[in-house]
């Protein structure tokens, strides 16, 4: 029992301090509310520290075959806690004008990250699903926390009808599995997948169900459509928050269920992966040049990021996923830092959200026109930067198993895609300003914003000790 | 026939005319009464197959809340019953159709299931309180404290979206109704004692 518990040591901090902000909450008059946002950072530090100092080498089995502890899990919980700690720190003051600093607010995005760590520790499809309810249920909560707007209403709408249709035929595939199988225990599926035990057709339909579940929650075409009005219409750190952590936890569900327990079924789902990604590449850049708002851009920039992301996933080796997993990491911190300037711009009143707000950046903060720089050349794949690494990585996974027509087609694509991001660029240095507003944040913001913002070049033109991490996470672990 | 057998009769002929009555009586007040006898009637046959908790959850969830909640909904609702049953011819193909298909989907189970008849897995031995209860709070018991997570977060989603402080609600304060004093309700006032008039 007490391996068990120590296996789940961060999970159990952060429903203790998620709860723990909710009873304190009571106490707290909203004059002090910053308490309660020091409180969830500082939960979001103490589990980091829990998390780096329970790692270990190996693979943990925990609470009869329920959850597994491993490097894989540790390194993305790491990194979503990272991701989380981000969008509380860009977002606060957006909040805070908005009358969303609440309590309610912390204590969502704290269940929120606790639904990912659930999913990026389950080694059963039955804690799969919890924890992305978990999350899910979160996240359609904070999309409405805004509730006297009638755009975030909308977005949490379309998110919670459309995300309930996605769970209900991950589950639909699920069963199937299990019918074909007779367990819900990854491994165990995994055992009968590659034994060929099993009815194949069954789980042949099955997998066609679960990867279309999968491909909703990343938001891949054709599985996309929640993904634009979603970013669109939620309060801007919250499509923050959708946009970067969740992925981490997207990517651990579909390495556990598709390399994992699947595996037994690789030239199946390679072939579907296959089309969702040629698909997400081409769409999601072509429709981003057509959008006016940033956030719109950002989302159909997300889906192409996305199809990306699978391209290194179906080589279906280490390299494969190793640079998936890079891939991922790099987008959910290029994209924090994207939605981070569009949080730093907007104030009381003023969203940022059209793409001519950009205009003329340079004149009125140089600073924050070259970290926008940074993060649009690192999107668009500009070498030095870590989005281009992460882009070669993958293209280089791909070839190396023999994709050579996609990898030709992932380039052309981001080709179209870097016109609207370097589009973003011209805007901030060669134009004029149409807003004179001073740009205003707390000094702290600043400096994170700063460092994360220089981080995507540094990273960029080091990327072995990242790399490493990932290489290492996914060699170290079973899944 | 022994008694048992016998009992077990009794009740699964009440728990089929009550589940006739929930579909034939045309008061729907009266229909959720007869759904409260006809789940009593099946928690009666469960226990005597040796699933106690079932039958026992059964009565306290089912007919001890879902069921008082349907009439509450049902008394709480305007619906025009007589409106909706003057529909009922046009219903019917449908209604033959689904029932039909059920009818028929079940006469396959049945007769497929006679065929390769394994039978149900023996039953633990013991309490099957202690068996169900061991499986949800041993084995299952991460996955079941998730759930319970879930739970709260739909509260705490609900409310946040729900829940606004509105000026004009007159609200209780019990802290307030505690501390209340003699004084705050009673006025003694000196006045003069008064001649009687006769």
């Amino acid at each position: 029992m007490r391996a068990d518990l120590y296996a789940v040591l961060p999970e159990i901090a952060i429903l203790a301090s998620a709860s723990l902000i909710l009873i304190a909450g009571l106490f707290i008059p909203q004059a002090r509310r910053a308490i309660s946002f020091w409180l969830a950072q500082a939960a979001l530090l103490a589990t980091m520290w829990i998390v780096v100092s329970t790692a270990q080498v190996g693979t943990v089995r925990a609470f009869h075959g329920m959850v597994v502890d491993d490097m894989l899990g540790d390194v993305l919980k790491l990194l979503a806690l990272v991701a989380v700690s981000l969008m509380l720190f860009y977002g606060r003051a957006y909040l805070e004008a908005r009358g969303l600093f609440r309590g309610e607010a912390f204590v969502l995005v704290l269940f929120a990250l606790l639904g990912m760590m659930v999913m990026m520790g389950a080694a059963s499809f039955l804690t799969l699903y919890l924890g992305l309810e978990i999350l899910s249920l979160s996240l359609y909560a904070l999309v409405a926390l805004q509730r006297d707007a009638a755009a975030p209403a909308e977005a949490a709408m379309k998110y919670f009808v459309l995300g309930a249709l996605a769970s209900g035929m991950l589950l639909y595939g699920v069963s199937m599995v299990y019918g074909a199988t007779g367990s819900f225990d990854l491994d165990r599926v995994a055992e009968a997948t590659l034994g060929s035990q099993g009815n194949r057709t069954l789980l042949a339909f099955g997998l066609v169900f679960i990867v279309s579940g999968i491909a909703f929650k990343l938001g891949v075409v054709p599985y996309h459509m929640w993904v634009p009005d979603v970013y669109h219409g939620a309060p801007t750190p919250i499509t923050l928050l959708v946009g970067t952590a969740p992925k981490l936890a997207a990517f651990a569900f579909t390495l556990r269920v598709l390399a994992g327990a699947l595996k037994g079924m690789e030239f199946d789902w390679q072939g579907m992966l296959i089309v969702l990604s040629l698909l997400s590449m081409t769409l999601g850049n072509l429709i981003a040049i057509a959008q006016t708002s940033v956030k719109r851009m950002l989302a159909y920039s997300t889906i192409a990021n996305m199809g990306f992301m699978l391209m290194g996933f179906l080589a279906a080796d280490l390299n494969g996923y190793s640079a998936a997993m890079f891939y991922t990491v790099a987008y959910v911190f290029t994209s924090a830092a994207s939605f981070g300037v569009v949080l730093l711009l907007s104030r009381e009143g003023f969203e940022a959200d059209a793409i001519d707000d950009f205009k003329g950046l340079n004149r009125r903060s140089p600073w924050w026109a070259f970290i926008m720089l940074l993060v649009m050349f690192s999107l668009a794949g500009v070498p030095p930067m870590l989005g281009f690494y992460a882009k070669f990585a993958v293209l280089e996974a791909a070839v190396n198993q023999g994709f050579v027509w996609l990898a030709v087609a992932g380039v052309l694509a981001s080709l179209v895609g870097a016109f609207y991001y370097l589009r973003i660029v011209k805007l901030m240095y060669f134009d004029e300003p149409t807003d004179r507003e001073p740009i205003v944040a707390p000094g702290g913001t600043r400096a994170i914003l700063s460092a994360n913002g220089l981080a995507l070049l540094v990273l960029g033109i080091l990327p072995q000790p990242l790399m490493g991490l990932c290489v290492v996470a996914l060699a170290q672990s079973q899944f | 026939m022994t008694f048992a057998n016998a009992v077990w009769y009794l009740f699964a002929a009440i728990l089929v005319f009550a589940a006739l009555r929930v579909i034939t009586v045309k008061n729907p007040v009266h229909a959720a009464l007869w759904l409260v006898l006809s789940f009593f009637s099946a928690a009666a046959i469960w226990l005597m197959l040796g699933a106690e908790f079932l039958a026992i959850a059964l009565v306290l969830v089912y007919v001890g809340a879902v069921m008082v909640r349907f009439l509450f909904v049902i008394m709480m609702l305007d619906v025009d019953f007589d409106d909706l049953r003057r529909h009922f011819k046009s219903y019917i193909p449908v209604g033959a159709t689904v029932g039909g298909l059920v009818l028929v989907e079940m006469i396959l189970v049945v007769v497929a299931g006679a065929k390769d008849a394994a039978g149900g897995g023996s039953l633990p031995a013991g309490s099957n309180t202690k068996a169900l209860g061991r499986l949800l709070y041993v084995d299952y018991v991460y996955p079941f404290e998730l759930a319970a997570v879930l739970l709260l977060i739909a509260i705490v989603a609900a409310i946040a979206l729900t829940w606004r402080r509105r000026k004009d609600t007159r609200r209780q304060d019990p802290g307030e109704q505690v501390k209340v004093k003699r004084g705050d309700r009673v006025r003694l006032i000196a006045m003069p004692a008064e001649k009687r008039e006769r």
